[in-house]
């Protein structure tokens, strides 16, 4: 099945300087009841962003007026915690392509790079570079490239390269399918259930 | 000759290996799939829209945890999302032919807690669930790990999943655990050490003449918070302690095949002479009961010291967490927890809800009585736990010291079903998180053993369980 592709991303974005941001602060536990991958987005950071009552909290940045933007900037050790994808759905549905920190949390990583929403690791300067950049300036275009694996901020002339394995790239930059790979290989899959040895799985 | 050395992780990573492409992710074959309610809805509507059915349902077990009550579990579920969605994986299991322990079934209970004591869970194999604390699984000897719902289509789908293979990390503890401290301890000890980032990118053996004499449930608390450091999964080598612990379980092979299995467990362990990417050494000794302070479990500090303040912290982004903490948690830097009041105990959760935990609660509170003022929470894992629990008389004691005894369930770990902590009330909680909100929105979570909160069950302040034994 086709997913979008993801080739260039050109934005404003949104500064989160907090460390440690983790996926109940993302989605908390209690929007997780629904049962279908949409919606999530009214829901993202909802206790950072919403008081009790359901009235936007000022100082959060999500509610800042001048603040819009495809592209989500936060600190060290962004998507700790739990499994929840629908962190990322969340993320996503709330509209951004793409995450920039210093360090990500492995099973957020691949939970967005399963959904099409780009992390993207730079150093822990070019991010402190970043912050004070879009602190100052909200208006601040940033280029994240795919194919190039850059992200760069050409009013200021300063860009950076990012890792992104192989396989993941060409899957996001084409909208191919992790399980259509995975159907692709049904006859390996059965080969090697029939070869293996010292299974003690299933023996009770 | 010579053969090559190669960790516990390596060799059972090698042996589930369908295919590996050069610059493509492993095809890494999944012997056990364990699924429940909150992350498989989208992975099953995923199956239907390809038209597709689940490849391995004999691999597949299905229970309900997250989202159930843990009062009148007989009775229909009050909240309308939370019945639907608990209903939907009885339909979905229903239609692509999946066992499902749900309400009201004798092994019903969180999905790691009857993994292990149903006998699913065996050393050497692979397992994933849709849940971070699928690492609980590891301290069989297992590569066990959670993975999102995009993932857990791919297995329902394949019984097989894309991996990058993580690098392997050693944490060796030697010596003598002191009075009051327990396994809970060591992992909220290193994961202080280390932070919550500390593991990422790898998988954890924890191996040592500590890790060695710990029970198999001891030994799953340390696995279960491997993801609170950021690592991959945990996982312990297979010993005497693993197989008369698994022995006579239900899905645990039975005569020659025990035998066998037996034989090649033993080839497991880590060989001599193998490397790891990373090690670090603890010393028991340096083990002192255990509290956290702040909203992530690296937050946590030796029960008798002072929470740091702000001027311990290195750059902008660090001050900024450490302050929402504080703010959060209603807490000064510089100040002692102990004595800090607190309004709930929750003893439950996938890190500490086995029969051993509350038998170890028990000796703390028995013939003792909870203050007035506190709210004190029994969630154990699963049916069989609650059987266990009635069968040795321990709900006795609980009852008695004022306590609350409930139906098997993640409960208030998570804040989702119907069991969550008040905004602004201090709850001190044998589970894993202690996040902004995850026991519900503005509660404010203590993460301690066992036995930590037992004491503080009967003081009602945190306390220092040392002086209780």
């Amino acid at each position: 099945m086709k997913k979008h592709s993801i080739k260039k991303i050109i934005s404003t974005a949104i500064p989160l300087d907090m460390e440690n941001i983790d996926t109940d602060q993302i989605i908390p536990a209690r929007f997780l009841k629904a049962t279908t991958r949409e919606g999530f987005g009214l829901n993202v950071f909802r206790d950072w962003r919403y008081d009790p009552e359901g009235n936007p909290k000022p100082h959060f940045i999500l509610n800042h007026p001048n603040y819009k933007g495809d592209i989500l900037i936060a600190g060290h050790n962004f998507g700790c915690g739990s499994s929840r994808e629908h962190a990322a759905w969340a993320l996503s549905d709330y509209g951004f392509k793409a995450v920039v920190s210093s360090f990500f949390a492995d099973i957020f990583k691949s939970n967005a790079l399963n959904n099409s929403l780009l992390p993207v690791q730079v150093t822990p300067d070019f991010l402190k570079l970043l912050f004070e950049i879009v602190n100052k300036n909200h208006k601040a275009k940033i280029i994240v490239d795919v194919e190039k694996q850059t992200i760069s901020v050409p009013g200021e002339k300063i860009s950076e390269t990012f890792e992104i394995n192989s396989y993941k790239k060409i899957c996001i930059m084409n909208g191919y399918d992790d399980i259509d790979y995975l159907l692709s290989l049904k006859l390996e899959i059965e080969n090697f259930e029939k070869k293996r040895e010292n299974d003690y799985s299933l023996k009770s | 000759m010579k053969k090559i050395s190669r960790t516990l992780f390596e060799k059972i990573w090698n042996s589930h290996i369908v295919v590996q492409k050069e610059n493509y992710p492993a095809i890494l074959y999944i012997d056990a799939h364990l699924i429940h309610e909150v992350t498989s809805p989208q992975a099953f509507a995923g199956l239907k829209k390809r038209e597709i059915k689940l490849f391995r349902t004999d691999r597949t077990w299905a229970t309900m945890d997250h989202n159930v009550p843990t009062k009148d579990q007989d009775k229909p579920i009050q909240e309308e999302m939370s019945r639907k969605q608990v209903e939907m994986l009885k339909k979905n299991c229903e239609e692509f032919d999946v066992r499902l322990y749900g309400l009201g079934h004798p092994n019903q209970g969180i999905v790691h807690i009857i993994g292990p004591e149903l006998g699913i869970t065996k050393p050497g194999m692979t397992i994933v669930c849709g849940d971070s604390h699928t690492s609980t699984h590891g301290a069989f000897g297992a590569i066990a790990f959670g993975i999102g719902t995009s993932e857990v289509e791919q297995v329902m789908a394949s019984q097989s999943i894309l991996q990058y293979k993580p690098k392997t990390m050693n944490i060796r503890i030697n010596g003598k655990l002191g009075k009051g401290v327990t396994s809970k301890d060591i992992i909220l000890y290193i994961i202080s050490k280390i932070s919550t980032a500390g593991g990422t990118g790898h998988f954890v053996e924890y191996s040592g003449s500590t890790i060695r004499n710990l029970s198999m449930e001891a030994r799953m608390t340390i696995c279960n918070m491997s993801i609170e450091m950021g690592a991959r999964g945990g996982m312990i080598a297979p010993d005497e302690i693993t197989f008369e612990y698994m022995k006579g379980r239900s899905f645990v092979p039975k005569g020659k095949d025990w035998e066998k299995a037996l034989a090649y467990w033993k080839t497991l362990p880590t060989d001599k002479g193998a490397i790891y990417d990373k090690e670090l050494f603890i010393d028991a000794e340096d083990v002192e009961p255990m509290i956290t302070y702040g909203t992530n479990p690296g937050m946590g500090m030796k029960i008798t010291e002072t929470i740091p303040t702000e001027n311990d912290l290195g750059n902008e982004s660090q001050r900024n967490n450490f302050r929402s903490a504080m703010e959060y948690m209603g807490l000064q830097g510089g100040k002692q927890l102990l004595g800090q009041k607190v309004d709930y105990v929750f003893l439950g959760s996938c890190t500490n809800s086995r029969i051993e935990d509350y038998r170890n609660i028990a000796k703390i509170v028995k013939g003792k009585k909870k203050p007035e003022w506190l709210t004190v929470f029994v969630v154990p894992g699963s049916v069989h736990v609650v059987k266990q629990i009635e069968k040795e008389g321990l709900d006795k004691i609980f009852i008695d010291a004022g306590f609350e005894m409930r139906g098997a369930g993640c409960s208030a770990c998570l804040g989702m079903n119907e069991d969550k902590i008040p905004a602004g009330k201090y709850c001190i909680s044998t589970s894993n998180r202690n996040f902004q909100g995850r026991q519900g929105p503005g509660a404010r979570t203590f993460l301690a053993s066992p036995i930590t909160a037992a004491a503080a069950a009967i003081t009602g302040r945190i306390s220092d369980v040392r002086e209780f034994m």
